[in-house]
């Protein structure tokens, strides 16, 4: 009797294992990389385009901006460029569809894995606070470095890429540069 | 049957639309499989430590590439009709600069900043809000360094064009420095194993 109530405790005990969502290790990188390769070809076969990540959020700022100060963005080329002639509405754009699709894509497969867990990806020796302060800046520096480069790592360094684009490869090389110049003295917060 | 079906007419503009989310999704769940949802990860590539970052996106590149030439050898894909951004070398150059900084200190790129929110990541978000903010800097800077963002247009030029080299002799190249790259990237991981942050979790 005693062994009987052990096993059925055993096995609630596993069944506690499995409920507590332990995150699966993420996929073998190459594999990955040749179904992010088969998704970049998809787009090209079927659209006779790559993709993109950066240009959607310069359509959200520029519509934003337009909302706040619309005489502003007329005058400013920059801004007209993502709203277009005010035919459509600038939100009906390609890569705003797509980066919702990216949104949707990383949520099943975080979920999927059991690796979607609120919190901040940081250093271990880097405290919350500096660390979003540090998320910030990047972002920025990001934002400006991609519209000087007309495009980012998707847009120029994937797609221009696979495209044998010198624009693109030019880019990709002073990225990894720029990075490796300033790893260095960014240390605190990674390692 | 041609390819690129959209330029051939096969669907209008609305459904280009569901097509791009349905292209978002995988391309979504590509970064997040690869471990691109995790600034630790995506950082430790600047410290040797984790090639995530070259493997994931050498892999797809080459792929890709391979898929483009051999669909457009046998005439499927019509090369010409694929939209190729011109090249504008300096500002491209100094923009990379910039980004490559921004990922270092920041963590991300926008495509994976996305994916980080999208599996809870406050730091991913913050991210995004960083880089509109930066966009919107941008935006008001420009009307003082158009003339250097318009500076050394090359037009559309690619690297077979620019070489003087085949087409398939540049993808031969690429290929086997691809391969060469993931040689270095195995034998650096394994070097700098101890302070890999997927060994730590």
């Amino acid at each position: 009797m005693t062994t009987l109530v052990r096993k059925i405790y055993s096995v609630f005990e596993k069944d506690k294992e499995v409920v507590e969502v332990k995150p699966q290790p993420y996929s073998n990188p190459y594999l990955t990389g040749i179904g992010l390769g088969l998704v970049l070809l998809a787009a090209f076969v079927i659209m006779g385009r790559g993709l993109g990540a950066s240009g959607a959020m310069s359509t959200l700022v520029a519509v934003g901006v337009n909302t706040v100060a619309p005489e502003h963005t007329q005058s400013n080329p920059f801004y007209s460029e993502y709203l277009g002639d005010g035919s459509t509405n600038p939100l009906k754009d390609w890569l705003v569809f797509e980066v919702l699709g990216v949104l949707a894509g990383g949520f099943i497969s975080g979920s999927l894995a059991g690796r979607v867990k609120k919190g901040i990806e940081k250093g271990p020796n880097i405290s919350s606070g500096k660390r979003l302060i540090y998320a910030f800046v990047g972002g920025s520096l990001m934002g400006i470095g991609a519209k000087l480069a007309r495009g980012c790592t998707s847009g120029q360094a994937l797609t221009g890429g696979a495209l044998l684009n010198l624009g693109g490869w030019a880019f990709m090389i002073m990225v990894f540069a720029g990075g490796y110049a300033t790893a260095y003295f960014l240390r605190r917060q990674w390692l | 049957m041609n390819a690129p079906f959209y330029k051939f007419g096969l669907f209008n503009f609305d459904v280009s639309l569901i097509i791009a989310f349905i292209i978002g999704i995988g391309f979504g769940f590509a970064l997040e499989r690869g471990g691109f949802g995790s600034a630790r990860i995506l950082a430790a590539q600047f410290y040797f430590s984790n090639m995530r970052v070259l493997k994931v996106m050498f892999s797809a590149i080459v792929t890709a590439m391979l898929g483009v030439y051999y669909l457009s050898v046998i005439g499927f894909l019509d090369l010409s009709l694929i939209y190729i951004s011109e090249t504008y070398i300096l500002p491209q150059m100094v923009g990379g600069l910039i980004l490559g900084v921004g990922f270092v200190i920041g963590g991300y790129c926008p495509g994976t900043s996305v994916v980080s929110f999208a599996t809870g990541k406050l730091d991913g978000l913050v991210y995004i809000l960083g880089v509109m903010f930066g966009i919107f800097i941008f935006g008001e800077i420009f009307p003082f360094i158009t003339d250097f963002f318009y500076s050394t247009n090359m037009g559309s030029v690619t690297l077979p064009q620019f070489l003087n080299l085949s087409y398939g002799m540049v993808v031969f190249l690429v290929v086997i420095m691809a391969i060469g790259a993931f040689a270095l990237a195995e034998w650096s991981e394994k070097k700098f194993a101890h302070r890999n942050p997927e060994n730590q979790i």
